[in-house]
Formats: C-alpha cells, sequence, structure tokens
C-alpha cells in the first residue's frame, strides 16, 4: 500500500520524514493535510513524533534509525534529544553520535539487521551503529555514489537503489543484504530514491510525482501487496536459495 | 557479458571488476530500458518535452523576381536560384536569432519540395536541444517561409525608366570612312568595356554610348585613351535638385574626338612640322594607330611617333586616304638595303618600276620609285599605292612640299593579292549598335559592307592587329576544293581562332585560344 503525499509542496518526502517499523518522525509545520494522511496509515501501530533535529526540518536526513534505536547527529539540541526520549517507545534506544559527516541518514541506510554506510565514516560510529543497532555495517558505495543513504532505500523485504547500479552491484548487495534489490526511480525519475520516499515494512509513502509505474515497482519489491508468499513479487526469481530461505525462516 | 562470469582484466594486469548495466523501467509507461538522466524511455520524453516549443513555425522572405534575389535586411540583396545553398544560407539566417534565444541548436536542414510558384519554401530543420538533467534530445521541424515579391531598388530603377542615362560619351572621328570604328567596336567587345552600356547607338560621324552612371562612362574614356588617340572634354547637365538634402542630379556628356589621321593615310607634313620631327620627309604615311601616330617616311625607312598631344599642336590632315588606292602591277623591282624591322614590322627599302593597272597594256607609262616594301614585293605582283602624278590634291601642306621638293610620283603602300577565298574560316563578333534610321542616306549599306570586307581583309594581313582582338571559329567554313589558291595569300592560322560558345554543346571545350 504505497501512498503519495506531498510534504509542503515538496515531493521528498524522505527528507523530511524518518520512517521505521516502531515509529516515524516528522517535522513541524506542515499542513494538517500531511500529518492525517500519515496518521491515518501509521495510527495505533507506530508512534508519530513530531520533533526537529538540529533546529532544522529535515528531519529525515539528519537522523536514521530502527525499531531498535535512533540515532542523531552532534548538532541536535539537548531539548530534542530529551523529547525524543520522552515520546518514543522505551525499547527505543536513542544516541547522539559525534560524527563528522552530521547527515546521518545520507551516510547510513538500514533496516533491522543489515546496515550500509559512507565509506569515510568514523570508526567509532561504525561501532555505535552495531551497538545501538543492533545490525551489522558494510561500507559501500551505490552506483559510484558515496551517499548511500540517499541512493538506497531497504526495509526488511526489500530495497530500492539508484537506477544506474550495474547488475553485478545489485547481485552484491542483494546478497550482502538478503533480501531481493532492485533498481528504479521515484518521483518521476528521479535517482535520489531514499530521498523520494519513506517506506517501513508494511507500508510507503511516495512523493506525489511518482508515477503509477514507479509506485507498482515500489509495491512490488517492498512486498506492499497482499502477499501470497512468491507470487508477481519482484526479485522473487532472483535466486533460488533465497527465496527458499525466505519461506523457511 | 553474463553476470557472475570472471571480470575482465585491465591491460595492466590491475583487476577491473566488471559492471553491465542493469535496465530499469520506464517511469512514465513501464517499457524496460537503459537507464538515462531522465529515466524515461524516448517516446515518453519526446511526447513530454517539445524542444521545437517556441521555434517559429513560419517566417517571411523577400524576393526580387527581375533578379532573382533575395533581401537580407537592412539592405542587400543577394542572387540565389531555387533551392541553391545560398538560398539556403539566407533563409537560415531569417531564423538564427530565435534558435539561438531559446538555446537550440541546428544540426541539419534541408529543402522540401514546394511548387516555384506557390511563393512558399519549405525547409525541414533538426534541432537540437539540452532538457531535463542533461539530456539532448533531436527532433525535426518544419519552417515555411512565405516569399514576398518585391522590386529591389535596382530593378526599380531600371524599371521606371529603361532608357534613363546619367552619362553619355559620344565617339566621334571626323573622317568619310568608319575603319577606325570597326577596329574600336572589336576592342571593345575582347575586354568587354561596352558591357555596362545601357546602349551604343550610331551617329554621324561617330558612336553614343549611353551609361547609367558617369564612372561607367569614365571607365571607357579610360580605355579609349589607351587604345587611340583622343581628345574628351566633358559637360555636365542639372537634371534635378533636391533642396533639402543638396543632392544634385546631372546628366554627363563625354565628348570624345579621335584623330582623324587612320593607318595607311599619306601625309603631307608642313615645313615647321617636319623640322619637328628631325627632318621627316615632307611625305609620310601613316603605319600604325594606337594612342600615338606611328609616321613613316617610305623613303628613308625612318618611323617617328607622334602623340596626340603634339599632334594637336600641328593639326595637319591626311592629304590622301585608304579610299583613293590605285592599283599598280610591279614590272621589276630592285633591292637597295637590307631588310629591317622597326617596330615588329618589316620594310626594306627598293627601286621598283610600276605601272597602273589601268595603263598597263593600253600605254608605256612606267613609274619608277622608291618604296619600303622591296620585301614583299616581286616582279608580276600587284600593289596598292598613291597616285601623286595624276591626284588633284586640295591641301596647302601638299602645294608647298610639291614646290619645295621634287616629290615622287606613286607612293606603294601595300601588295594587293588577286584571289580571295570565298568564305573565311573566322568569323568575328559584332556590338549591338543602335542604327540611325532617320540619317540613313542611299547606299550606305552598301559602302558599309564594303568597308566591312576591306577591315576583314587588313586582319588577315596584319597578325599584330589579329592579336588585340578575338577571332571565333565559322562553323558555316568549308573549305575549298582548290586549295591551291595562292601559297602567299595570308590566311588566319587556326591556332588564332576562339571555339565560339553555343548553348547546348555541352561535349564542345571552351576556347583553344593561343597566341
Amino acid at each position: 500500500m504505497a501512498s503519495r503525499v506531498k510534504f509542503e509542496n515538496s515531493c521528498e518526502v524522505g527528507v523530511f520524514a524518518r520512517l521505521t517499523n516502531a515509529y516515524c518522525l516528522v517535522p513541524d509545520g506542515a499542513s494538517e493535510g500531511f500529518y492525517s494522511v500519515l496518521e491515518g496509515e501509521l495510527a495505533g501501530a507506530v508512534t508519530v513524533v513530531r520533533t526537529s533535529v538540529a533546529g532544522t526540518r529535515i528531519v529525515g536526513r539528519l537522523c536514521v534509525g530502527n525499531k531498535r534505536g535512533l540515532l542523531l547527529p552532534h548538532t541536535a539540541t539537548d531539548q530534542e534529544i530529551q523529547h525524543l526520549r520522552n515520546s518514543l517507545p522505551d525499547e527505543v534506544v536513542v544516541k547522539c553520535v559525534d560524527e563528522r559527516l552530521s547527515a546521518l541518514g545520507n551516510c547510513i541506510a538500514c533496516n533491522d539487521h543489515v546496515a550500509l554506510t559512507h565509506p569515510d565514516l568514523d570508526k567509532e560510529t561504525e561501532e555505535v551503529i552495531s551497538d545501538v543497532l543492533g545490525v551489522e555495517v558494510f561500507r559501500q558505495t551505490i552506483a559510484g555514489n558515496i551517499l548511500v543513504g540517499s541512493y538506497c532505500t531497504f526495509t526488511n523485504k526489500g530495497g530500492l537503489v539508484h537506477p544506474q547500479t550495474s547488475v553485478e552491484d545489485l547481485d552484491e548487495l542483494s546478497t550482502l543484504l538478503q533480501v531481493p534489490m532492485v533498481a528504479g526511480t521515484v518521483n518521476r525519475g528521479s535517482e535520489v530514491v531514499s530521498a523520494g520516499m519513506a517506506v517501513n515494512d508494511w507500508t510507503a509513502f511516495c512523493g506525489s510525482d511518482t508515477t503509477a509505474t514507479e509506485v507498482s515497482v515500489v509495491e512490488s519489491v517492498f512486498r506492499l501487496r497482499d502477499p501470497r508468499p512468491g507470487a508477481g513479487a519482484l526479485g522473487s526469481d532472483v535466486k533460488n536459495s533465497m527465496v527458499q530461505d525466505f519461506f523457511t525462516s | 557479458m553474463l553476470p557472475g562470469s570472471a571480470p575482465a582484466a585491465g591491460g595492466t594486469g590491475m583487476f577491473v571488476p566488471a559492471a553491465t548495466a542493469g535496465t530499469v523501467l520506464c517511469c512514465m509507461c513501464g517499457v524496460s530500458m537503459q537507464p538515462n538522466p531522465a529515466n524515461m524511455c524516448a517516446r515518453c520524453l519526446r511526447a513530454r518535452v517539445d524542444i521545437t516549443e517556441g521555434v517559429p513555425r513560419h517566417a517571411a522572405v523577400v524576393y526580387c523576381p527581375d533578379c532573382s534575389s533575395y533581401l537580407q535586411p537592412p539592405r542587400s540583396w543577394l542572387r540565389a536560384t531555387p533551392e541553391s545553398p545560398e538560398l539556403m544560407q539566407i533563409l537560415l539566417r531569417r531564423i538564427n536569432r530565435p534558435l539561438a534565444r531559446l538555446r537550440v541548436s541546428l544540426s541539419g536542414a534541408e529543402f522540401v519540395f514546394s511548387e516555384p510558384h506557390s511563393k512558399r519554401l519549405r525547409l525541414k530543420l533538426r534541432l537540437r536541444r539540452e532538457v531535463l538533467h542533461g539530456i539532448v534530445l533531436e527532433q525535426t521541424h518544419p519552417v515555411e517561409f512565405v516569399v514576398h515579391d518585391r522590386l529591389c531598388d535596382s530593378c526599380s530603377r531600371a524599371q521606371a525608366n529603361p532608357d534613363q542615362w546619367v552619362a553619355v560619351v559620344q565617339l566621334r572621328q571626323h573622317v568619310p570612312h568608319r575603319r577606325t570604328f570597326l577596329y574600336l567596336e572589336q576592342l571593345l567587345l575582347k575586354h568587354g568595356q561596352a558591357s555596362l552600356a545601357i546602349r551604343v547607338a550610331a551617329a554621324p560621324g561617330g558612336l553614343d554610348f549611353f551609361f547609367g552612371s558617369r564612372s561607367h562612362a569614365a571607365r571607357l574614356v579610360d580605355f579609349l585613351a589607351t587604345v587611340a588617340p583622343i581628345q574628351t572634354s566633358t559637360a555636365k547637365q542639372l537634371v534635378s535638385h533636391d533642396t533639402k538634402s543638396s543632392v544634385y542630379n546631372y546628366k554627363y556628356t563625354f565628348s570624345v574626338e579621335i584623330c582623324p589621321i587612320c593607318r595607311e593615310d599619306l601625309i603631307a607634313l608642313g615645313p615647321q612640322a617636319s623640322r619637328d620631327m628631325g627632318g621627316l620627309g615632307p611625305l609620310v604615311l601613316c603605319v600604325k594607330v594606337t594612342n600615338a601616330i606611328a609616321l613613316l617616311d617610305p623613303l628613308t625607312l625612318r618611323v617617328h611617333h607622334l602623340e596626340e598631344k603634339k599632334y594637336r599642336v600641328y593639326n595637319f590632315k591626311a592629304a590622301l586616304t585608304s579610299k583613293q588606292l590605285v592599283e599598280y602591277i610591279v614590272l621589276d623591282i630592285e633591292q637597295e638595303s637590307p631588310e629591317i624591322s622597326i617596330d615588329g614590322s618589316r620594310y626594306q627599302l627598293a627601286y621598283a618600276q610600276v605601272a597602273r593597272v589601268s595603263d598597263f597594256g593600253k600605254n608605256d607609262t612606267i613609274f619608277t620609285v622608291r618604296t619600303h616594301l622591296g620585301h614583299l614585293l616581286n616582279p608580276g605582283d600587284h600593289a596598292l599605292g598613291y597616285d601623286l602624278y595624276g591626284a588633284n590634291l586640295n591641301d596647302d601642306d601638299m602645294d608647298k612640299a610639291m614646290t619645295r621638293y621634287s616629290l615622287p610620283e606613286v607612293v606603294l603602300v601595300k601588295k594587293s593579292y588577286e584571289k580571295r577565298p570565298r568564305t573565311r574560316r573566322w568569323k568575328l563578333k559584332r556590338l549591338l549598335v543602335e542604327e540611325d534610321a532617320a540619317n540613313k542616306a542611299k547606299g550606305e549599306e552598301e559602302k558599309r559592307l564594303d568597308e566591312y570586307e576591306a577591315f576583314l581583309r587588313d586582319l588577315e594581313l596584319d597578325p599584330e592587329m589579329r592579336f588585340k582582338m578575338d577571332l571565333y571559329k565559322n562553323e558555316d567554313y568549308r573549305s575549298e576544293m582548290a586549295s591551291t589558291v595562292g601559297d602567299d595569300i595570308p590566311t588566319v592560322p587556326i591556332e588564332e581562332l576562339i571555339e565560339d560558345l553555343t548553348l547546348g554543346d555541352d561535349e564542345e571545350d571552351e576556347g583553344e585560344e593561343a597566341v
């Protein structure tokens, strides 16, 4: 079930919102229409928290997290950190990371098991990520781009990458992440797929410019439609062994 | 390369992983394609983006039907034939500005056929423009030009008054014959000096050349000054006057008078003239007229060149002209001195015994004369000369000379040839001259034809004169069966002839002129 939304006339939803399986962070100041659509989809299952990070509204690009934790840049104010600790469920660990590359959302892409990071990330940050988020960390580039968090987005079900990723790279990522990956676009041909959408295991929000083809690709690879196991899902035929894993797990 | 197969090794031995581009779905239509900066398939791109938006589809161009030229604003007119590269250039310049403004570049253009009388010119342009994240799209775009007819400035001026002339050159020579004008006509044809003339008219005593501008007339006058001894005077007449901008329109007249001495004229020099020329005998023959007159003393074989200005000091006239040549038969000849060459012409002093053809056989009148034609004449030849023995002259100088010196009775001028071939292998082009119908006298036509025939005969004799003009091959020439017409009759060698240009004769090569 992928929906199309606009945040204040911008189609880059992933810039402003951070969506995980346990919570959703959105900035303040948007129209009530946006919030109502979001809450309509996520009601009950996921806490929707209105916040700012480092005084800005680009929440999606500055912080990164999964169901276990949330990482914030060092520029985040104490008040924000406190607010987040108060609002989020207790299982979610909120941690501030002292990292030169402060746009964590652009540098790190993660799901509940694996994280892909910018090749130049500090060693300590890597350790923090693996501690707090409980994931395996891999340094990667996507189609020659070092900003993996912008050009690649993946959940526990599937992933979408930059359209110019080569076939070998796609294979390698699939194997690494153990999920089907596909190269595609959102927002009518935009390559910055992560900034154009916010996605978790059962729902996705794309920008309004996203065409029907792109929505179908998204729904397919992230398995957002009512999935009959293995049927019609993109990537279901990529590697037989992997599909077998899926069924048996 | 299949995914999973061994990657290619780089030339240096470095490991270079293979990178095959994957396929993505076009974001609009979902067809599988190679990723591009817009991530849309070519058809969706073309459908979505029209790079020819804003490029003009119609334009106008102005054409002059008289001289088939197109206007290049603001004022220049360029000749161009239909569907030619020049026309393409003119049309592309008309739409260049809007193209540049829209940042569209032209990668090709071609003509699309349109009926010539439809007043439309169609071009198909290939336009190239960068859209959306750096993709360059190419698209064809038809442009239609509407052709508007308008006379260009020069044509409208010519149309308004076709006979309007601004300058006239009145060429005159006060002699009874027209030989000089025939010669000048051929010279003008060869050098193309009369091509700018609007009209050429015949006038009593000469020719009138009408021009559209003063500079063209001056050009003709300058040319004439180099080929003939002339005296010019100019005059102008006010036609109109624009008071506001002080522009005056005039009609200019150049009166050009050619010196009345021609070739083969016999002149008796007055005592002063004779003295000034270094004692040149009182009787002189004019042998060559260029921009100076060459006077030959037949008895001493001395040639003196007299310039026009110096001539005007004396202003002597010819005592006897070539009309009064009489035919003689040479009875005996005795060379006196070796053959010499002056100015490219050869002379040889000789004593000759001649008798007039009219006397020959009837009486015994024989003249013994000194002549300069010793190298040409043999006993039995015919020659033309001036008969001073029986002449009745009206010339003061001649009377004076007769009293002072003892003058020869005959002055031989040139050799004459008996038989002449009927047709000539060569022909000449003529200038288009408007005849003055009102001033025609009876018998003028015949006189003209005779003069022309004499002129052609002269041409055959004189290779130097031939050098100055163009002779064309006569296709109607059939060489006579009796080609033994006489070995010594001079004819024009075929190497000097030019092939005449005929329309429709593609295999014919152009000029084989060789002199």
